[in-house]
């Protein structure tokens, strides 16, 4: 452990931004170690963790101390040696807080990756370098393009065990660059690693002076992500609307919800969805006074001049940007059902920014290899983890975005009416 | 595209609006939330949160303490006056009641932590409330790593976390048969040390034992539990005053203090950022009692 150790500062804790990243891997790769490693570097491992860990490593038999038990969670998992279900763990640097949604490897991967991908910024795929690309890592990286997930990192692990050859890195490095180009990935990064050993990870390695390079850590923490939200269409989803029944406050009527994208303004011409009607807003409240302009993810109250009729699942947008008013819907679908599977004809209850509808299977038009990424259309069905594309067609319209433009606007999930269990994941496609 | 202003939010703002969006589509969606607010700092900044939430209203769902009888008298006098100064409805679950009652019955170590579950579910099927936001955090147990932002509990109030609905984007499931609930985590994603620098943005008020004051105080296994009518001397222990405050506030008869001279919020941050041991494992003696002691009270119902 002889690693720079990088120490919370307490001073810098409110000018710092927030990144999240999902990472993808099984415990082969060294994913759990990796996490361990950035948690232990930047002391976001307390003594008593490290203790129960080092107890545990002792009683197995480790050599050293096995940095992905910490990452271990519930009892079965223990007890099956298997990682079940997303966990979210989190660390901070003096610049960035970071969320890590850690999606296991085996059971369930599609889902698990899928659902960590949603909410995140960048994706860090692990490879390691004795075995080179497997067919996981191509699904991997198909699924964060799926996701659209703006920054993608590969590590390639367990350097030490091919001598930090330079020409085993490229050779991974390069096919992996090709793969990725077939897939619209808009950010790859690859970095030579040993989690195991700490190389590359919170500072650059002496082991590796061919690598020009940042380490992963540094990488993270430097990431351009303030330009990956899209301020430019203006899209806010009401969830709410406050009108408060007291008598010191009268005749206030706002609009709450977060802004999905798009910068908004006092005085800015808006239409209302599905409605149509425009109004200009009057203010944007929030409980510590108006402000100037709410962009995302701002939570605000959004106040207009005219009283229209709006209410929650209504949007608020530009009149020449608006997003489509649409009942048939063209997506991407993943199924995450292990009891039934999506079939055409199939009910479900859509949800689709703050607003809920149902929504009819029209057609399946093919299956997804995700590994291969060959297109079956003779499918007549999705299975739990396989994806598709779908046309829906839904009882209300949906104000839609293609999610290539919006992830917020363009995403949504499936719900079975008689279990309430999210059963699929949308990326709309198209909307009309 | 150029920018002439970055647009950036910092990483507390970006929690603060994810915490306020939860909140909101909880109140859109559901018929009888509400609040679980123990007096402890994070039910607090979830209050604040709620507070903000639905300005210029007033938060538009009850409080709920379940007061476990054990009671640190500065949090009760907090929470009576927090409560009546945002005029909010407050709902008490009574342990000692459930116990005169003969609903639970008293561990025989006394303890109160783990009977507090069956008082909760029964408190939750007599008002029949269907979203309990709890101040949970992901950060603080592996259990809870787990743990969603809507978490789906059956009509036994149990948690199954092999059969948890994926959560994508933040579109939020919180469906439910009658009879069933969903609780809420909207602190899901801050640390304790986002807790602590929150409260220090927001100017929050906390109740005194969590700043650094001296205490008569009794050493056991390395943890300082207050001298009083739950915790007394066992033979040859001896009690002594020293400086302390509070890092968790629970059952007064299982919550341990820390030795601290932050008698101050920016004082306790550094402490925050300096301190090697979890806020768990550090004052609390019913953490201690397996590995997966949280998760098993979790399965039971528990916050």
């Amino acid at each position: 452990m002889s690693q720079a150790v990088l120490e919370p500062d307490a001073t810098a804790g409110r000018g710092m931004d927030l990144l999240r990243f999902a990472t993808a891997g099984s415990v082969d790769d060294g994913k759990s170690t990796l996490i361990g490693r950035l948690l232990y570097d930047t002391k976001t491992i307390f003594e008593d963790q490290l203790e129960a860990v080092e107890t545990a490593s002792a009683s197995r038999g480790d050599e050293y101390t096995n940095l992905a038990l910490l990452t271990d969670g519930l009892r079965a998992e223990r007890e099956q040696g298997i990682t079940i279900d997303v966990a979210y763990r989190y660390f901070a640097t003096p610049r960035r807080k970071f969320i890590i949604a850690d999606t296991p490897g085996h059971i369930q991967y599609t889902r698990n990756m899928v659902t960590g991908a949603s909410t995140a910024d960048l994706a860090l795929i692990l490879v390691d370098a004795r075995k080179g690309l497997v067919e996981q890592s191509r699904r991997h990286a198909f699924l964060t393009s799926l996701l659209r997930v703006p920054h993608l990192v590969l590590c390639i692990n367990k350097m030490d065990l091919v001598d930090w050859d330079k020409a085993v890195y490229d050779k991974i490095a390069d096919e992996f660059t090709s793969f990725a180009a077939k897939l619209d990935v808009p950010d790859l990064t690859t970095i030579p690693i040993s989690a195991l050993n700490g190389d590359n990870i919170a500072s650059r390695s002496d082991k590796s002076p061919w690598y020009e390079g940042s380490s992963l850590l540094h990488h993270l923490e430097h990431v351009h992500i303030a330009s990956d939200r899209n301020l430019v269409d203006v899209r806010f989803p009401v969830q709410y609307v406050i009108r408060p029944q007291s008598t010191t406050v009268t005749d206030y009527r706002g609009y709450a919800g977060q802004v999905a994208s798009g910068i908004l303004k006092p005085g800015d011409e808006v239409m209302a969805l599905p409605s149509g009607m425009t109004s200009t807003i009057a203010s944007i409240d929030t409980a510590d006074g108006p402000v100037g302009e709410a962009f995302p993810p701002m939570s605000v109250t959004v106040r207009l001049n005219d009283e229209i009729d709006i209410s929650r699942g209504d949007m608020i947008c530009r009149r020449n940007n608006a997003p489509a008013v649409a009942q048939d819907i063209e997506a991407m679908i993943c199924w995450m059902d292990e009891t039934a599977p999506l079939r055409v004809g199939g009910k479900y209850a859509i949800k689709h920014t703050t607003r809920t509808a149902r929504a009819v299977v029209r057609g399946l038009q093919y299956r997804l290899d995700v590994n291969t990424l060959h297109r079956d259309e003779s499918a007549d069905g999705l299975a739990l983890n396989e994806i598709g594309r779908v046309k829906l067609r839904t009882t209300v319209p949906l104000l839609a975005d293609e999610y290539r433009r919006n992830r917020t606007t363009g995403g949504f999930i499936l719900i079975d009416e008689s279990t309430n269990r999210t059963v699929g994941a949308g990326m709309i496609i198209e909307a009309r | 595209m150029s920018q002439t202003k970055p647009y950036r939010v910092s990483h507390l703002d970006a929690l603060e609006a994810e915490s306020i969006f939860v909140m909101r589509e909880v109140m859109a969606e559901f018929e009888r939330p509400v609040l679980l607010f123990s007096g402890g700092k994070d039910s607090i900044v979830m209050l604040r949160l709620a507070e903000k939430a639905f300005a210029p209203a007033r938060i538009p769902f009850p409080v709920m303490h379940v007061d476990t009888g054990h009671n640190f008298p500065e949090v009760l006098e907090y929470r009576d006056r927090r409560v009546a100064s945002l005029g909010l409805n407050l709902v008490v679950a009574s342990v000692q009641e459930a116990i005169d009652a003969g609903q639970v019955r008293e561990l025989p170590d006394g303890t109160r932590n783990r009977i507090q579950t069956p008082v909760l579910l029964a408190a939750v099927e007599k008002y029949r409330f269907d979203a309990l936001f709890g101040g949970a955090r992901r950060d603080e147990e592996k259990a809870r790593a787990k743990e969603r932002m809507f978490s789906f509990r059956d009509e036994f109030g149990q948690w199954d976390p092999k059969n948890q609905r994926p959560e994508l984007w933040s579109l939020y499931n919180g469906r439910h048969h009658p009879g069933e609930s969903i609780r809420v985590f909207p602190l899901s994603n801050w640390t304790e040390l986002d807790v602590w620098h929150y409260i220090a943005k927001e100017d929050i008020p906390l109740p005194d034992i969590y700043y650094a004051h001296d205490r008569e105080v009794v050493e056991r296994n390395g943890m300082f539990y207050a001298v009083n009518e739950f915790i007394r001397l066992r033979d040859g222990e001896t009690s002594e005053v020293r400086r302390v405050r509070y890092r968790t506030v629970g059952d007064a008869s299982q919550t341990a203090a820390v030795l601290s001279e932050a008698d101050t919020v920016e004082k306790v941050i550094d402490e925050v950022a300096a301190t090697r041991i979890t806020e768990r494992g550090a004052t609390r003696g019913d953490d201690k009692v397996s590995e997966a002691a949280m998760e098993d009270r979790k399965r039971e119902g528990y916050f």
